[in-house]
This record gives C-alpha cells, sequence and structure tokens, in this order.
C-alpha cells in the first residue's frame, strides 16, 4: 500500500491506495495519521479510491483514526469509496460514523461549513 | 454423502505476510472454477480474516507454530477449512460488533467479516488443541476446478 499527503487549505489530504490489511496497511494509515497530528494538522481527509482490499484491521484503523482526530478536536472524513470499501462500510454499519463523500471539492468544502 | 478430496492444502508459518501466500492460492483456485471477481473477492477476504485469526488469535503469533488450509469444492460449494495449533476459544462470547457500545472499537470484526461474506461458518475444536473454522460458499460453477487450457501450436 501507499500513501501520499498533501495540503488543500487547512485540510490534510492523505492519498491512499493499495490493500489496507492486518500488519502493512493498517499500521501504514495509523503511522500516517500520527505523523500528520504531530505536524499541526486538525482536520483529515482520507482519499480511498485506489484502495483494493480493507480487511476487519484495515477497518479498526480508520476507526481509530477517526477516534485519535476526533480526540484532538478535529474530523477526520472520507472521499472516493470503492464499492467495495463502500460494501464493507455498509456491512459493518461504519457507514453510520463517518462522513463520505464522492468528490474531493465538496469533502474539502464541507470542513469549512 | 462422499467427502470431495481437497484440491489444495498449504501450511504456513504464523507470519501476516503469508495471508498473501494464501490468498494468491485461494484466487488462483477460485478463478479456475471460473468464479466471478466479487465472489472470488469476498472468499478471499473471508479467508484472509481466518488466516490472520489463527496467526494472531490461535498461535499467538508464534512463527514456530503453522496454519493449515485446505479446499475442497464438491456440490457446489467451496469449503476453506483453517486450522490453527491454539487453546480454542468459545465463538458465542465474541461481542457484536454491531452493537452500539461496540461500533468504534478497533478489533473485534474478524469473525463478523466472516460471517458477513460466506454462507456458512462452523468451529470445531480438537480435543488435542487446535481450531479449525470451515468457511463455506455456494458456488454456481462446475463441481471441480477446470485445468488451464494449453495453447497448441
Amino acid at each position: 500500500m501507499n500513501i501520499r499527503q498533501r495540503q488543500v487549505g487547512d485540510v490534510t489530504l492523505l492519498e491512499v491506495s493499495g490493500k489496507i490489511t492486518v500488519g502493512v496497511g493498517d499500521v501504514a494509515i495509523k503511522d500516517a495519521v500520527h505523523v500528520a497530528l504531530g505536524g499541526g494538522a486538525r482536520d483529515i481527509l482520507l482519499k480511498l479510491q485506489g484502495v483494493t482490499t480493507i480487511d476487519s484491521a484495515g477497518v479498526g484503523e480508520l476507526v481509530s483514526a477517526y477516534t485519535s482526530v476526533a480526540h484532538r478536536g478535529g474530523k477526520l472524513k472520507l472521499v472516493g469509496l470503492p464499492p467495495k470499501v463502500n460494501d464493507i462500510l455498509q456491512i459493518t454499519q461504519l457507514i453510520t460514523v463517518f462522513e463520505v463523500y464522492d468528490d474531493e471539492a465538496s469533502a474539502v468544502a464541507s470542513f469549512k461549513s | 454423502m462422499p467427502v470431495a478430496e481437497p484440491e489444495a492444502y498449504l501450511a504456513v508459518a504464523s507470519r501476516f505476510e503469508n495471508i498473501e501466500l494464501v490468498q494468491a492460492v485461494i484466487e488462483d483456485l477460485l478463478r479456475r472454477l471460473e468464479l466471478g471477481e466479487d465472489d472470488r473477492h469476498w472468499i478471499g477476504l473471508a479467508v484472509r480474516e481466518a488466516v490472520a485469526n489463527a496467526i494472531k488469535h490461535g498461535n499467538g503469533g508464534d512463527a514456530a507454530k503453522q496454519v493449515e488450509v485446505e479446499v475442497r469444492v464438491d456440490a457446489g460449494e467451496v469449503a476453506v477449512a483453517v486450522r490453527d495449533q491454539g487453546p480454542g476459544f468459545d465463538p458465542s462470547a465474541v461481542a457484536d460488533p454491531l452493537a452500539p457500545e461496540n461500533l468504534l472499537r478497533p478489533g473485534g470484526r474478524g469473525i463478523f467479516y466472516m460471517r458477513s461474506l460466506m454462507d456458512k461458518v462452523e468451529y470445531h475444536f480438537a480435543a488435542d488443541g487446535g481450531t479449525e473454522v470451515v468457511l463455506r460458499k455456494r458456488i454456481k460453477a462446475a463441481a471441480a476446478p477446470r485445468a488451464e487450457e494449453e495453447t497448441r501450436s
């Protein structure tokens, strides 16, 4: 898996691609979010368009990232869910927890409201 | 009813990177059964969860302990058995990950994944230790894998 970080205004965007799975991708997400928070990020947008597989450990890391960001007074949102990632969030009912957007512009704008 | 001989059997050391190895074998087998991409993805994901649980919870991450995977195809069904060398557990004692108080817990979704993605999930506990989880999924394809077609010149 691969994570690229870029800044869009006040929002830190993490573009994730590949597999978010136990022992590899799940740790990488945790590290990337902690590095971003440590660097002063408050609001984080995870772009998941390139994610091919997300296992239960990967979903667990999305939840951990969500709560870490919330504890610091920020928000973590998701954009560009591939159908299979969307299916998993539906099955696990985490779709009720995360704010999910189809496109980057609306997702970034949503942090301002 | 006669029990089909395994189509595939493999044993791997308890290391997370070996999950990729197991998935590659499963993926190849399901492709030869002519299963569609969605079925291959969801069955593969359920098997990943079973192997991850066997490595982490069953074998406690001890690489000296093996995880065995056996795939059988019979009567319109794929059955994948995953065995560890652990002490076993009580599946009924596993918390419901959909309960509001558990929704934001980082862990505890592995068995739920398997149950959601497969038609049936069974646990067998051997008297001398070791847990076997059997994942079953009905398939529309032929009951036996097709050999790769040979190219003839």
